[in-house]
């Protein structure tokens, strides 16, 4: 690269030339070759990111995200290359540079931040020398690079750097390690910085904080920030400018309010709709969906690539590709490829919405009671209380909401539940008012078909080994006691009931879809009529779409068939979506309890008003409600604080109380059940909204 | 993220690629060809052969090779290219049934100590580490030396013996396989373990056991021969190559290399043709 270093602070140039630029693409397009075929991943995208502005790019996954990110640093696999189109970082095209000098850019100009933290460290080097190695690269000695290193991390917030620096990556929770990652891609001051679902394997209240250091950091440095992620609320809290990408194409960019307030895309249309919101539960209709799938890469050779999925096309649509239409809008131009983007937001639904009126379940008879469940895992000679003390009752046909951070113990909870671990002495379980044994080798035939699960990842959930058709097969023989001609018409039915085409049912599971895979998962567990189904983050592993898909599902089944869910997930909005009552969980006790409304609108716990305040909204009022950020790290389920557990991450912590005594619960409302020694009148004035 | 959307359309049947890519590589291929011709030999041999492996000659005892004696002949005057042919037989009994021997206990006995990990693990997983320790040859040859050496008993030694080593691949891999969701999800559904083992993990191990059965069965060639030339595996009369080298290598030092050259190629080309194959197999499958 030649000519000065991009300034610290370009934000202050001021110049708008497209030379200055943070990055410019201009018609890339990128293919992998594959079987002797050339696939085009991307094709003919365009954009700009102004120097100090963040650009988000959405999509679901296979839209070809990743691949522009390695594309623009040239990082893109022995397969893959730019067909046409030109990348500039800077001004700088970086197709033209030789090896010495897209070192120097990638040192200097550019910087990446992966997904997953924990593999971007190199776990045997100790956080100093990892990050004053960035320093060392572009020429600090070794004592400035140390020196530097410290100020580096304590810009990205780390309150002990000398500490952190004498550890290794393992020794560091998630959030810290993607900050100290974060510390690395700044150490070079570059220009562009590419975040590449920077939160997505962290927690929500993680989440929140790193989402909030990358906000300060850009108004600190004015570093442009091009940022991938799938999650449409993410992409709003973070972004001024959103480009939305379908199989390879940027289908709509515009500003991030005028995209998400009036979106000129159907498929903009439809991520938007697919998204649990707030305010919504099953309760108040279906959630919308996008129809069908994504197209191979390169399959659709005319027309408009979303065609097919399209509610509003028509013989235009599958006759001519439709070019970049430009708009003014509110906030600055908006661009969507749709021959009808005046009425893409009146896209027909693809999904009719049903509405149906709450059932009321509270003289519903008790399905599950568990009283007093404990569970101590006992790791080299120290032992370790992942429940404590839980005790929680269901209804028939209902769900209940588990919700906390990692680590609060709610996928231990549901394996004491199901049978799978036998809980510490004192703990019992009740189905259907009788007593159920603590293990499921010890259960009879029929509680072993009442309680069933639908497990997070469906790679690992269903056997590869066997064919569709043979894992809900046995199941039906297993759970259903049934054989012959009456199995088969109970897999006929059972696969129509999940939406499962039948052509699939002779494939094997890596031949499928997640959605389709998680569909096979919900037909195993309901082979055998339960009472029960636990649903460990069924979603988390799927697109939006596909979410709600798989959650129109599952609340269609519970209403046809009356059964109860146990739903753990760590997204708020999608427990919101399904639950009737939530539990919130924290070092494996049980912190508040009570019907989803309640304890959604509060007052609530403030580990609670905590996790809502972590979550991104798609409208993003700034001032409507103050942010709750809880410091400090998860203690060891180990070695518990006294008192209350949460005392030490606490922002509503009243003294020595919370240290000393372990809080009752307080009764808030009708079943309502708060673990804290702020009387509930008192939260509920400290939670109201101003 | 990077997990592509996979198109519902469904593909072709993985088998059939891996086939192909079988028969696509050049190791497995010419692995094949060897062993082919092997079994062919040891098959049909006996009726192929020009003279007869077994008549001896006295009076033409040692002669070098020429025009009728190809290879030459033996101490005893029998034709030693007939005899590397038809020796091809016993080996290829004895060496493939100890390595099934020796496969099919030591999955199963892998599959066990994997799946109840535990004080299973602990006793079984270190009595394996404890055979594992013993020079096999020697307990081989102890074991014989005891029982009296017959085709039957070399089979059960070597397989024996085997059943440890595939015991301990196996059980790494139930190791990984057995805290996947699957194996919790069919003991929600009130699955026995024995099904557990062999009808949901046995099928997602198989690649390993294949791979290592392909290896087993070139040490177990190797052994054989070993335990032939030692005197403790194939009996006279047998034409097997082990046996005429132990039967012959004194000869060598008067010049009659024929007697030996030709059997010691045989096993060489043997085993060399089965490493082959085991890498292809290997190559195709780790992809």
């Amino acid at each position: 690269m030649n000519g000065p270093p991009p300034s610290a602070f370009p934000i202050f140039d001021g110049s708008k030339r497209a030379e200055t630029d943070a990055l410019t693409l201009v018609g890339l397009t990128v293919a992998y070759r594959s079987r002797g075929r050339d696939r085009e991943v991307l094709q003919d995208i365009s954009l700009r990111i102004k120097r100090g502005e963040a650009y988000g790019l959405v999509g679901e996954s296979g839209c070809g995200k990743s691949t522009a990110a390695l594309a623009i640093l040239r990082y893109l696999p022995r397969n893959g290359r730019v067909k046409s189109g030109k990348i500039s970082i800077a001004g700088h095209d970086i197709a033209s540079m030789n090896a010495d000098a897209l070192r120097h850019m990638r040192a200097n100009a550019v910087s990446m931040v992966y997904q997953d933290p924990g593999r971007a460290l190199n776990p045997s080097l100790t956080i100093a020398r990892q990050v004053s190695e960035a320093f060392e690269l572009a020429g600090a000695s070794v004592n400035e690079a140390l020196e530097h290193t410290i100020d580096i991390l304590r810009r990205v917030r780390i309150s002990s750097p000398e500490r952190v620096m004498e550890s290794y990556p393992h020794q560091l929770s998630g959030g810290m390690q993607q900050r100290v990652v974060i510390a690395m891609a700044l150490a070079c001051n570059p220009a562009l910085l590419i975040l590449d679902e920077p939160t997505t394997g962290l927690d929500a209240t993680v989440e929140a904080e790193v989402l909030d250091l990358i906000a300060q950091l850009r108004e600190e440095l004015g570093t442009a920030v091009l940022f991938i992620s799938h999650n449409l609320a993410v992409i709003g809290r973070m972004c001024d400018r959103v480009g939305v990408l379908y199989a390879g194409k940027l289908v709509e960019e515009g500003t991030t309010r005028d995209v998400f307030a009036r979106p000129r895309h159907p498929y903009t249309v439809g991520l938007l709709r697919c998204l649990p919101t707030t305010g919504r539960s099953k309760d108040t209709g279906r959630l919308d969906t996008i129809p069908g799938s994504l197209p191979l890469p390169g399959s659709v050779t005319q027309g408009c690539i979303y065609a097919q999925r399209c509610k509003l096309a028509d013989d235009r649509c599958h006759r001519d590709a439709p070019p970049p239409y430009r708009v003014p809008a509110a906030h600055g131009d908006q661009m969507a490829r749709c021959h009808y983007h005046e009425r893409a937001i009146d896209l027909p639904r693809a999904t009719p919405e049903v509405l149906r009126a709450a059932v009321d379940r509270t003289d519903a008879p008790l399905a599950l009671r568990a009283e007093n469940l404990s569970k101590t895992f006992h790791v080299g000679g120290e032992s370790l209380r992942a429940v404590h003390d839980v005790s929680l009752e269901l209804k028939l046909g209902e769900t209940l909401g588990l919700v906390g951070e990692s680590g609060s113990g709610k996928t231990t909870l549901a394996k004491l539940l199901l049978g799978l671990l036998s809980p510490d002495a004192g703990g019992s379980i009740e189905l259907d008012g009788a007593a159920l044994p603590a293990r499921v080798t010890n259960r009879n035939d029929e509680q072993v078909k009442s309680l069933q699960i639908v497990f997070q990842n469906p790679d690992s959930a269903l056997n590869r080994a066997h064919s569709v058709r043979r894992l809900i097969a046995r199941s039906l023989s297993k759970l259903g006691a049934l054989r012959g001609a009456a199995k088969e018409a109970r897999l006929q039915s059972l696969t129509a009931a999940v939406r499962l085409p039948e052509r699939y049912l002779s494939s094997r599971t890596r031949q499928l879809s997640g959605g389709l895979k998680q569909r096979v998962a919900i037909a195993r567990a309901f082979a055998g009529d339960p009472r029960v189904v636990v649903c460990d983050e069924p979603t988390s592993a799927l697109d939006v779409s596909v979410q709600a898909a798989i959650l129109n599902l599952l609340a269609d089944l519970q209403r046809e068939r009356g059964v109860s869910y146990v739903f753990i997930s760590h997204d708020l909005h999608v427990v919101r979506y399904l639950s009737d009552r939530i539990a919130v969980l924290y070092l494996g006790r049980l912190m508040e309890i009570g019907r989803a409304t309640d304890v959604f609108d509060g007052p609530h716990h403030p580990y609670t008003e905590a996790l809502l305040s972590s979550i991104p909204e798609i409208v993003d009022e700034p001032q409507a409600r103050e942010r709750i950020r809880l410091s400090g790290e998860l203690p060891s389920a180990a070695n518990p604080p006294s008192g209350c557990v949460f005392h030490t991450r606490c922002p509503r912590k009243i003294g020595a109380i919370c240290e000393q005594q372990e809080p009752p619960y307080a009764h808030a409302a009708d079943g309502h059940r708060i673990r804290c020694h702020i009387p509930v009148a008192e939260l509920k004035r400290l939670q109201k909204p101003e | 993220m990077s997990t592509a959307t996979v198109s519902p359309a469904p593909h072709k049947a993985p088998r059939f690629e891996r086939s192909k890519a079988l028969l696509r590589s050049p190791t497995f291929v010419a692995g094949v060809l060897i062993l082919l011709f092997w079994v062919a030999c040891a098959l049909i041999g006996h009726w192929v052969v020009p003279q007869d492996p077994y008549a001896s000659d006295p009076l033409n005892s040692l002669t070098p090779p020429d025009a009728t004696h190809w290879f030459g002949t033996d101490q005893l005057g029998r034709d030693v290219f007939a005899r590397v042919i038809v020796g091809a037989r016993d080996i290829l009994t004895i060496a493939p049934l100890a390595t099934l021997l020796g496969t099919l206990a030591g999955t199963a006995v892998g599959l066990i100590v994997g799946y109840f990990d535990g004080w299973v693990d602990n006793v079984i997983g270190r009595l394996i580490d404890a055979v594992l320790a013993l020079p096999l040859v020697i307990v081989a040859l102890l074991a014989l030396a005891a029982v009296g050496a017959s085709n039957v008993t070399v089979i059960l030694v070597i397989g024996i013996t085997f059943t440890p080593i595939t015991a301990r691949t196996v059980r790494a891999a139930v190791f990984a396989e057995r805290n996947l969701d699957y194996v919790l999800a069919a003991q929600l559904r009130g699955e026995n373990a024995f099904y557990i083992m062999f009808a949901e993990i046995l099928p997602n191990v198989l690649q390993p056991i294949i791979v290592e059965a392909t290896v087993r069965l070139g040490y177990a060639i190797f052994a054989v021969a070993t335990l032939s030339f030692l005197g403790f595996g194939i009996q006279p009369p047998s034409a097997d190559w082990g046996l005429a080298l132990s039967e012959c290598y004194t000869l060598m030092a008067g010049g009659a290399w024929w007697t030996v050259v030709f059997d010691a190629a045989a096993i060489a080309s043997l085993v060399v043709g089965v490493n082959l194959v085991a890498d292809g197999i290997q190559g195709v499958l780790d992809r």
